[in-house]
């Protein structure tokens, strides 16, 4: 027997004075089976380190990203190399400009592009296929049609003559990469929503009179949310890679402004002279971010679901 | 008649899409539940009792209203359910809860179980302060038989039989007037179904609450409720007081029922008649027609064929759906 009488029960509580137990929650579960997983730990701290290399860094540079040294230009070969005498500690570009500052920012820059796209897809895209999955039916067909006509437009192509049309501005290229990320999301939210929505306890708050917007919220997103985080975190590099792509093209971020990619179209360029340090630092940086991004995600599916490993 | 939920010739139906059917082919219908009627009087219990897919739980969600019916009415409290709008129903709704067969599945593994049971309280009674919901959890936690410190737990770190307790809370809260349980104990094992169906009867006791009762295991039926309806195919095959239906049935379908249910005594047992019952459960799209029973019935006759048998009164609330029926002495069960 689990408890007999109540009476017992009572005067055990109030002799103990038993305070509130906390719970364990699943997310509790999940954060320490993440942080037993070690490349994970590690990718999360790098992620950390480039994170606050990209906000704090600028206070470390000696010059700002957009001052010209015009005594270096064309003597980048032995007066521009990085060294800390000189405080161009990455080495100056091809114009003479300070290359840790532009890294810096350039990190900055690709990080943002790819959290906004994540964040985008996360709010969008799981509450509209949320939203499709729970309503089922006419709405749920309407919905995902919608999105699988804009699936079927060549996004790239649209996203270049978008910007070449209303100009090249890093506003144009979040809006275009908040309107394509989202739509993948938005599948994997709906079909998630599919299988929790037959469950008894979403039975038990539609029986109860909980209002439908509630149920999402509170009963089918949070259930959803550990695939949603897996998908966005995997989502982060792909959006890095997608406007490095844009900017190595020459149609993204725009002069003086920088971001990774074209930065490393840059140090492309220059690489055949022995330029080495200027492709070779955004590299290292956006390898590192790519590399972290997605050791972070695997962990995060493996201690999220722990069933599918 | 004052009766607190009065169901009339109620039927549910699916479409059942034909594999590779044009989206434009008329889909067949399933019959899951057919005209079943019947009246729950305020502090009654009623026992629904029928094998696997007799339509038990369909007629519990029609109730409840998350399935739609479509055919015949509700009535709760001489209200017709069918009329109501969306806010009327809502409000209609904290009368009437449920208690379902799986019961961690029945709660939301991301929520506390103070959430859990609150639930219903914060929808009904958003404007309630949070110190007075907590109160009321707790109470309702120890009333149930739960430590209310436990309050900020997750559904995971419970056995089943308190997840039950867990789902019976919650279902209380509101103080609702009807509590419809969905098998609440089958997924139990035995010595704590006793406890859970025990705490359901105090309750109901104290609370002065209305309950339908949905089992496959008649003794456990008979326990709890003071009538009991059998149904098969969607259909009302007998319904009368428990004790009478399960020491003297009359329909046939009943009788085999009972005959099914092991006594625990060997000797017993092995002296008794095996069941009757043969064969499989008529697929619902194509029912017999006339008594749907009678492919597997041992009494059925040539004219069972025709026509629907007729809900009889044979006196004393006893209803029969079965002109040749006959009072057989069973072995009574648990008892």
């Amino acid at each position: 027997m689990m408890l007999p009488n109540r009476a017992a029960v009572e005067g055990i509580a109030e002799n103990m004075q038993l305070a509130d137990v906390k719970g364990r929650s699943l997310w509790a579960d999940a954060r320490t089976r993440f942080l037993r997983n070690r490349a994970a730990v590690i990718s999360l701290i790098m992620l950390c380190a480039v994170a606050g290399f990209a906000l704090f860094g600028g206070l470390v540079a000696q010059y700002e990203g957009d001052f010209v040294n015009f005594s270096l230009i064309g003597s980048n070969a032995y007066l521009g190399v990085p060294s800390i005498e000189t405080g161009h500690y990455f080495g100056t570009d091809s114009n003479g400009r300070d290359l840790f500052a532009r890294t810096v920012q350039g990190t900055g820059i690709s990080l943002m592009v790819g959290v906004v796209g994540a964040l985008v897809a996360v709010i969008v895209g799981t509450l509209y296929g949320a939203t499709a999955g729970y309503y089922g039916g006419r709405i749920d067909g309407i919905m995902m049609r919608i999105v699988d006509v804009l699936m079927s437009i060549p996004f790239m192509f649209v996203l270049i003559l978008m910007l070449v049309i209303f100009g090249r501005s890093i506003f144009m290229l979040f809006l275009g990469i908040g309107l394509i990320s989202w739509l993948d999301m938005a599948r994997i939210a709906r079909g998630q929503t599919l299988t929790i929505k037959n469950k008894e306890f979403v039975e038990v708050a539609v029986a109860t009179g909980v209002r439908p917007i509630r149920i999402i919220l509170r009963h089918i997103v949070p259930n959803l949310l550990g695939i949603v985080i897996v998908y966005a975190t995997l989502l982060v590099p792909n959006m890095i890679i997608f406007e490095s792509f844009i900017s190595f093209l020459g149609l993204g971020v725009q002069e003086p402004a920088t971001s990774l990619g074209a930065l490393i179209n840059e140090g492309s360029r220059t690489m055949q002279f022995g330029y080495y340090w200027q492709i070779a630092f955004p590299l290292f940086f956006f390898v590192i971010t790519i590399f972290a991004f997605f050791f972070v995600g695997d962990g995060l599916r493996d201690a999220l679901d722990p069933k599918d490993r | 008649m004052d009766a607190l939920l009065s169901v009339r010739n109620l039927s549910v139906t699916f479409d059942v899409a034909k594999p590779g059917a044009w989206p434009w082919t008329p889909p067949r219908k399933l019959h899951a539940v057919s005209e079943v009627s019947f009246d729950l009087k305020p502090g009654e219990c009623l026992g629904i009792v029928g094998e696997s897919g007799s339509g038990k739980s369909t007629l519990a969600r029609a109730i409840v209203g998350t399935i739609p019916s479509s055919g015949g009415n509700i009535f709760f409290e001489g209200a017709d359910l069918a009329n109501m709008d969306t806010r009327e129903r809502r409000v209609h709704r904290r009368d009437v809860q449920m208690i379902f067969q799986d019961p961690l599945a029945a709660l939301n593994p991301r929520m506390t179980v103070g959430e859990i049971i609150a639930e219903p309280l914060i929808t009904h009674e958003p404007n309630t302060p949070r110190a007075e919901v907590k109160k009321r959890v707790g109470v309702l936690m120890e009333r149930v038989g739960l430590l209310p410190n436990l309050i900020n737990r997750y559904p995971h770190e419970f056995s089943g039989g308190q997840c039950q307790r867990i789902g019976i809370a919650r279902a209380l809260i509101l103080k609702p007037k009807l509590i419809i349980c969905d098998e609440p104990v089958s997924a139990l094992d035995v010595s704590v179904q006793a406890q859970v169906i025990n705490l359901l009867m105090e309750l109901q006791r104290d609370m002065g609450l209305s309950m339908i009762f949905i089992a496959h295991d008649l003794s456990v039926v008979k326990h709890i409720s003071d009538r009991t309806l059998v149904l098969y195919l969607g259909r009302v095959m007998e319904l009368a007081n428990s004790r009478k239906l399960t020491t003297l049935p009359e329909h046939p379908y009943t009788q085999a029922l009972i005959a099914s249910v092991p006594i625990p005594d060997p000797v017993l047992e092995r002296a008794r008649p095996r069941p009757v019952l043969e064969g499989e459960l008529p697929s619902p799209l194509s029912p017999p027609s006339g008594c749907v029973f009678r492919t597997r019935c041992p009494k059925a006759q040539a004219s069972c064929a025709d026509a629907r048998p007729v809900l009889e009164d044979i006196g004393s609330d006893h209803l029969v759906a079965c002109p040749f029926h006959e009072a057989e002495h069973v072995l009574a069960v648990g008892s």
